[in-house]
């Protein structure tokens, strides 16, 4: 056993640090580390420059123009990246639809598709949750009927990460509603521009706009578009969220959260004192970090089993419960140091071209709600009581 | 013991649970938030005429003379409702002049806070206080006409709404003496007086108020010069009592609200209330609303105890107030799935104002910080 990473890895990094504060425009890295919205453009411009580097594709093959990082060097990337204040990859595109396409996709689809993913020309977003089925996913009944060389597919999917920016939309849809419902799935590629396809915003607890209801009424979709076999999707729907686990931890951003709260306990006044030297605060800062060190060696030790098995194993599961309610910790200490300036509500001000005066220090503005919004992160992407179910049944046996 | 309300008390609850039911539902609520104010004057002309802004107050000023129980069911209520009208700092802030302002302070705004035509709130905290009673750098120096004040204020609730501010300011000593604080009952449209207005996160009005050079006279100042920490606390523990009732109220409500849902709400062919993993969350949830009940009653039976009492007994119910609240808070959002966490249901609403009632006078931890220091001291002291 060897806890330390490879002299390879190390100097990567380097590499990883030294092109980060080199490349990462100020303006974004600003947006980050204050807590402001980024816009589509902050997204976008980010992911040109990596993959101008030949960097956006961390998890793809090489043959795609990926960059066939090792899951440790996805590590590494992915904790400079946190620590540098570079906005996260957003997986709907890179670690969700593509691996599917280029594990069940036909020729067409990859060569159409992959290129454009890679350079983000097309914007993704994933389709699987309705307002019936969440947790119960097998159960989705956005129907798609055939005709011809078309489906036309009726019905409504919700909590759809930012489909208002979205150009393309990989969904979930019952194509034969008389069998078990895990047989009766498909896949498809539909296009947000298609006639029939409309948007609605739900508003977050922040009083953000990340997610959407998004509604299919007689829209047609070429059968070209189906990835795969008819009624087959749900093992490609499987496949993709065994991807989308790689990173679901979340350590690095985990690192930079702590780095976060403890500066803000330090300028954070207590009368003549400030937070940090009281130690009731201090100690839940220092519990966080034990958990976050043994969630990190967890998870690499999850990692090096994925590399051995090709895929994450139902342990991942582990590393989602206990990512997830670190990042809430976290959240939930950055509030705290907030104290009374934890109550203001001042939306506007996380526009990056708000000039308006705040109440409280700048650094209180996001605090409380992204205290309010990280409540999500144990319910998306299976609810920790359903990974809970995962582990016992899976792990456990029981 | 007995632990039954009175027959007016009960008819006092049916009134106000009528009123938030009939009066007060989720949809005018956000109606409400949306206007310019983001309270309705209309509804605090009801509030009036249903006698709850003279509840608490003496007889003599147009009051009813009530107790800490009356208040604990008025918050209950209007925890449940979600109730944006600036209550709490109008009642607390009467009560302090009613405790300790000269008569003429009493008889000029009492009946008026009675008849619904003043609204009073402490500026009080500062930037620099976090959560320090006794922390205050804002400075009232003796001048010719009385006094000059000067410092600012954070998170003042309704802090643009007020006609009169209850202003605590140093008129001797460091900024954490616990000596030479005094308060003063300042005019809002006296000059020299700033504003930043916004709302807060469970939609509630709040501003940073600067107070500059703003020329006080001598019968501005409410009760002794430089003993105004003991006002203070006094005010700090009826605000506990009554936050605590409030949140006992939102508990209750999301209890009711997550038990319907999952009763109704079916995944996997079943409806979700059949999965053990939630049911036990749901027992646990009760315990916590349950214990913070004991505490919200408790911390109404002590208000009138010795002050030593008092602030135990309080400091040990915001502590396990604030603990029940998150725990209750989170867990009703976790078990509403995706759409607990959006603005579409009172879910994520009741969930904020938990979440802000925490640290509304301090938070869990600094209480359970106090409590701790003075169960350490009354140990120190028997030996
Ligand atoms: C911010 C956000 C972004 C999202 N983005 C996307 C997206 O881009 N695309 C997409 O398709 N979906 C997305 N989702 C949807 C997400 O995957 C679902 O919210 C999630 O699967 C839970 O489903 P639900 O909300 O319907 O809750 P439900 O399934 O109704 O669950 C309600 C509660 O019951 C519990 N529960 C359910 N079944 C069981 C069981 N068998 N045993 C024990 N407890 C159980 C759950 O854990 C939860 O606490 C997003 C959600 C959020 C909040």
């Amino acid at each position: 056993m060897d806890l330390n990473f490879s002299p390879e890895e190390e100097r990567f990094r380097l590499d990883v640090r030294a092109f980060l504060e080199k490349e990462l425009p100020a303006d974004i890295r600003d947006k980050v580390q204050s807590g402001k919205h980024l816009s589509k453009e902050d997204y976008l411009r980010w992911h040109k420059i990596l993959y101008k580097k030949g960097w956006v594709a961390g998890n793809w093959p090489k043959e795609y123009g990926g960059t066939d990082w090792s899951p440790a060097f996805q590590y590494i990337f992915d904790e400079e990246r946190a620590a540098a204040g570079a906005p996260i990859i957003l997986p709907f595109s890179m670690k969700m639809v593509a691996p599917v396409l280029m594990a069940f996709g036909d020729k067409t689809q990859q060569d159409y598709f992959l290129p454009r993913i890679l350079s983000g020309e097309d914007w993704w977003c994933q389709g699987y949750s309705e307002p019936g089925s969440g947790s119960d996913l097998a159960s989705v009944s956005t129907r798609a009927v055939r005709d011809g060389e078309n489906y036309t597919v009726n019905g409504q999917k919700t909590w759809t990460t930012l489909a208002q920016h979205a150009d393309w939309i990989f969904a979930l849809v019952r194509t034969d509603p008389d069998v078990k419902p895990q047989k009766g799935i498909s896949f498809l590629l539909i296009d947000m521009k298609s006639p029939g396809v409309t948007v609605r915003p739900i508003i977050m607890l922040d009083g953000g706009h990340e997610v959407n209801e998004v509604f299919f009424d007689n829209v047609k979709v070429p059968v070209a578009n189906r990835v795969g076999e008819e009624n087959a999707g749900w093992t490609y729907a499987k496949y993709l969220l065994g991807h989308e686990r790689t990173n679901i931890a979340e350590v690095g951003g985990c690192k930079q959260a702590l780095r976060q709260v403890k500066e803000l306990a330090a300028n954070a006044r207590d009368g003549d004192s400030n937070l940090l030297a009281n130690p009731r605060f201090a100690d839940k800062i220092a519990q966080a970090e034990i958990d976050l060190m043994a969630l990190e060696i967890t998870n690499l030790r999850v990692m090096a089993m994925a590399e051995k098995n090709a895929a994450p194993g139902p342990e991942a599961s582990l590393l989602k419960i206990k990512g997830s309610e670190l990042q809430q910790t976290l959240s939930e200490l950055m509030m705290e140091t907030a104290g009374c300036y934890g109550l203001p509500y001042q939306p506007d001000a996380l526009h990056a071209d708000f000039t308006g005066s705040v109440a409280g220090p700048d650094n209180y503005l996001p605090v409380s709600g992204h205290y309010f919004n990280t409540r999500k992160v144990s319910i998306y992407g299976g609810s920790n009581e359903i990974q809970k179910n995962i582990v016992s049944r899976m792990i456990l046996g029981l | 013991m007995n632990f039954d309300f009175s027959e007016e008390q009960t008819q006092l609850d049916d009134m106000l649970q009528r009123f938030i039911r009939n009066d007060y539902s989720f949809e005018v609520r956000q109606r409400i938030l949306e206007s310019a104010d983001g309270f309705s004057r209309s509804i605090w002309q009801q509030f009036a005429e249903l006698g709850l802004l003279a509840l608490t107050l003496p007889e003599e000023y147009d009051g009813f003379g009530g107790s800490a129980l009356d208040t604990l069911l008025v918050m209950q209520s209007l925890g449940r409702g979600l109730v944006l009208e600036p209550y709490l700092p109008t009642v607390l802030g009467a009560g302090l002049i009613a405790q300790a302002g000269s008569d003429a302070q009493r008889s000029s705004l009492l009946p008026k806070v009675a008849a619904g035509e003043c609204l009073l709130t402490l500026a009080h905290s500062e930037p620099h206080s976090r959560y320090q009673l006794q922390h205050v750098s804002s400075h009232a120096e003796e001048s010719a006409a009385g006094y000059k004040l000067n410092g600012n204020k954070s998170v003042v609730l309704a802090g643009q709404h007020a006609d009169y501010f209850i202003v605590s300011a140093r008129t001797t000593g460091q900024p954490s003496d616990a000596d030479g604080i005094s308060l003063f009952l300042v005019d809002s449209k006296q000059a020299g007086i700033t504003q930043i207005p916004y709302r807060n996160h469970d939609g509630q009005s709040a501003a940073d108020i600067g107070f500059s050079n703003v020329e006080l006279s001598k019968d501005a100042l409410i009760g002794d010069l430089n003993k105004g920490l003991s006002l203070l606390e006094l005010y700090r523990d009826t605000a506990i009592a009554a936050l605590c009732a409030e949140a006992v109220g939102i508990m209750d409500a999301l209890i009711n609200e997550t038990g319907e849902y999952l009763k109704t709400r079916k995944q996997f062919g079943v409806p979700l209330g059949i999965f053990q993993a939630l049911q036990h969350r749901m027992a646990d949830m009760l315990l916590h609303t349950e214990q913070a009940r004991s505490m919200a009653y408790l911390a109404a039976g002590k208000l009138d105890a010795d002050s030593a009492t008092r602030a135990r007994t309080m400091a040990a119910a915001k502590t396990l107030t604030g603990q029940s609240a998150r725990f209750v808070g989170q867990q009703s959002v976790q078990l509403h799935g995706g759409i607990g966490v959006t603005e579409e249901l009172i879910i994520g609403h009741y969930f904020k104002r938990l979440t802000l009632i925490n640290t509304t006078l301090g938070d869990a931890d600094f209480h359970l910080g106090r409590f701790s220091d003075m169960m350490v001291q009354e140990e120190l002291c028997k030996s």
